[in-house]
């Protein structure tokens, strides 16, 4: 306002305006700068891969004949391929299983310590989101030595009140003892999340219904969880791709239980076992390829899934 | 000098004086105090029997009941072993992870950050489109990319140098997106347009001004990107093929794998896990002293779409 009526009454008014178009001007150029190393590294690190990825599927390399184009034969041979086929089921029954397992833990420690009803709660946080800071590396190796049945202290604890202990190596367990290690590592991460959007949820919002009398679990059921909804959808994605990603577990225990993990365990695994064990880049580029376009989907849908309920909710509140 | 007065700081309000405001009324519950800490024994009890076993001599390892310490103290001397097996390689290991996670953390957090901001504080032609381009790319697999990228590194003669390691660990368009939103909150218009009109640039702005107060998100992009890099197993097995250029995680993997499969290479085992131990503790730090920046980075940045 104050520069408007300055200008105004200045009878060199337009020259201010022009300045102030050269400033629009200098402005776009400076944001550009600013993204421009962004873009940079995401061309050359991300586009860039992506695209050869896709151009590498189309291709075949044959020891009579050398490369050859074979379109999309490399995508049709993963779809009735029992070890990718194999690996991207497992991967289902990790998000059916573990995922909900996990944020549902996350979530109940989050709300736990918002409400401001634990003794410890800043010590119980970082305890919990500890596990988060440990690599993925040492955690699979220090859960492969608890489950391990030499000196693993779970076998210990079995054999000394003289139970069998379960092998949790086998092929049979090893799926649900790879989901354990997963959740130890992550329930953190997310509750940490969760949690810093339940301390921005303004206090106004529940202390009436506190004053109300509504008990902490139903301001925890119809107004924290619904007021924290796009970090609980950032936590699912995650989740997803995490789970579809999964390979430190899978290549760590495949050296303590060779016979439980196959080449196939995860579809990550299997795209790096194709191309440096197999030597068949052109295949495993396919692999990788397909496995992030189902990645890419299966996330659109969850997201679409719980717009279209959150619509439906809100409709049916009105 | 005046631009840190004139920050008033807007982070503060929010976390510390509204949950203390919260607090008063509220009666702890022994319950859920119980509850709470029985799970934190489900994330406690393997780091502790991480700690124990690294007081262990291999003997002990195998005869000693797990969760409490063997017959003999000797975390000294593992400790010692750790840094002078095959001639100190593990050091090697250390200081190479930190140079990767550390380049690559410094060098994400701050393109994120100026991308981040351009985007909360200027409007530009195509801003919209570049910003949903980098929202869709936080659903593209990183590992997924590693093939590829290994391949295009291999023909630029990238692979087996610590470049290929630090390079594709620059992108973050979460850390864009986490500062997207910071930045729309941390950095008032009113006080970029004061500075224009006392005629800085749009850098000298950026830097002088607005990043001061993008700090908390700068941390929490920082700390996300190091934890990324330093933890990362997948990028520099498969890039990497001399070992004195490994990080600790291949390289701990690897010591893992010749223990588990030499009956003679046994003395490994204590070795390994003390080495694990070691590797945890850096970044446990450094959460813990940048926990009051990234919390508030993370509580006004993560959350809102």
């Amino acid at each position: 306002m104050a520069i408007r009526s300055i200008s105004a009454a200045n009878p060199a008014g337009t020259n201010t305006a022009r300045r102030s178009s050269v400033s629009k001007r200098r402005q776009t150029t400076a944001a550009y700068l600013f993204v421009l190393p962004f873009f940079v590294v995401f061309t050359t690190m991300l586009v860039i891969p992506l695209g050869y990825s896709g151009y590498l599927s189309v291709f075949k390399n044959q020891l009579v004949g050398g490369l050859s184009f074979i379109g999309l034969d490399n995508y049709i041979q993963a779809f009735s391929d029992p070890d990718f086929l194999g690996g991207i089921g497992r991967m289902l029954i990790f998000l059916l299983v573990q995922v909900p397992i996990m944020l549902g833990v996350a979530l109940f420690l989050a709300l736990g310590l918002d409400s401001g009803r634990a003794h410890g709660a800043k010590a119980l946080r970082l305890v919990y989101f500890m596990p988060y800071a440990v690599p993925g590396v040492v955690a699979t190796l220090m859960w492969g030595y608890l489950y391990g049945p030499d000196f693993g202290p779970i076998s210990q604890l079995f054999r000394s009140v003289g139970l069998e202990s379960p092998n949790l190596l086998n092929s049979q367990n090893i799926l649900g003892s790879m989901m354990n290690i997963v959740t130890w590592e992550f329930v953190g991460y997310n509750m940490i999340i969760l949690y810093a959007a339940l301390r921005s949820i303004p206090a106004e919002l529940y202390e009436a219904a506190g004053i109300d009398g509504a008990s902490q679990y139903r301001i925890a059921w119809s107004i924290k969880i619904p007021a924290i909804r796009p970090a609980i959808m950032l936590t699912v994605i995650f989740s997803i791709i995490g789970t579809f990603q999964l390979f430190n577990e899978p290549s760590l225990l495949d050296a303590i239980a060779p016979s439980a993990i196959t080449n196939g365990f995860t579809p990550n695994f299997y795209a790096y076992n194709l191309a440096f064990v197999n030597q068949d880049v052109n295949y495993a580029a396919a692999v990788a390829f397909l496995l992030g376009a189902i990645i890419a989907v299966v996330s659109y849908v969850v997201q679409l899934g719980t717009q279209r309920s959150e619509r439906k909710q809100r409709k049916a509140v009105r | 000098m005046t631009s840190t007065t004139l920050a008033p700081s807007p982070k503060t309000r929010t976390v510390p004086s509204k949950p203390s405001a919260r607090r008063h009324r509220k009666e702890r519950s022994l319950p859920l105090t119980i509850l709470l800490w029985l799970c934190a024994l489900y994330f406690l009890l393997p780091l502790f029997w991480l700690f124990i076993a690294s007081t262990k001599d291999n003997s002990d390892l195998f005869s000693s009941f797990g969760l409490w310490f063997g017959d003999r103290f000797s975390l000294w001397d593992n400790i010692a072993s750790v840094f002078t097996v095959r001639d100190g390689l593990y050091l090697r290991w250390t200081l190479n992870t930190v140079l990767y996670a550390g380049v690559s953390a410094v060098g994400a957090s701050l393109i994120a950050t100026m991308a981040g901001y351009a985007f909360a504080k200027y409007t530009f032609p195509g801003s919209r489109a570049l910003f949903s381009l980098t929202l869709g790319a936080i659903m593209i697999p990183l590992t997924a990319l590693a093939l590829p990228t290994y391949l295009l590194f291999n023909a630029a003669s990238l692979t087996n140098t610590p470049w290929a390691i630090i390079l594709p660990s620059l992108v973050s368009p979460f850390g864009v997106f986490l500062m997207r939103v910071y930045a729309a909150d941390a950095v008032p218009d009113s006080m970029i347009e004061a500075a224009r009109v006392d005629g800085a640039g749009e850098f000298r702005i950026f830097w002088q001004v607005s990043f001061r107060l993008l700090g908390p998100g700068v941390v929490t992009v920082f700390l996300f990107a190091l934890v990324a890099t330093w933890n990362n197993y997948f990028l520099p097995l498969i890039m990497l093929n001399s070992s004195s250029l490994y990080p600790l995680t291949v390289g701990l993997a690897q010591q893992q794998s010749a223990s588990a499969a030499g009956g003679g290479a046994q003395a490994l085992f204590s070795t390994v896990i003390t080495g694990s131990l070691i590797s945890v503790i850096p970044l446990i730090i450094a959460f813990l002293f940048l926990q009051r920046y990234w919390e508030t980075g993370l509580a006004t940045g993560g959350v809102k779409e």
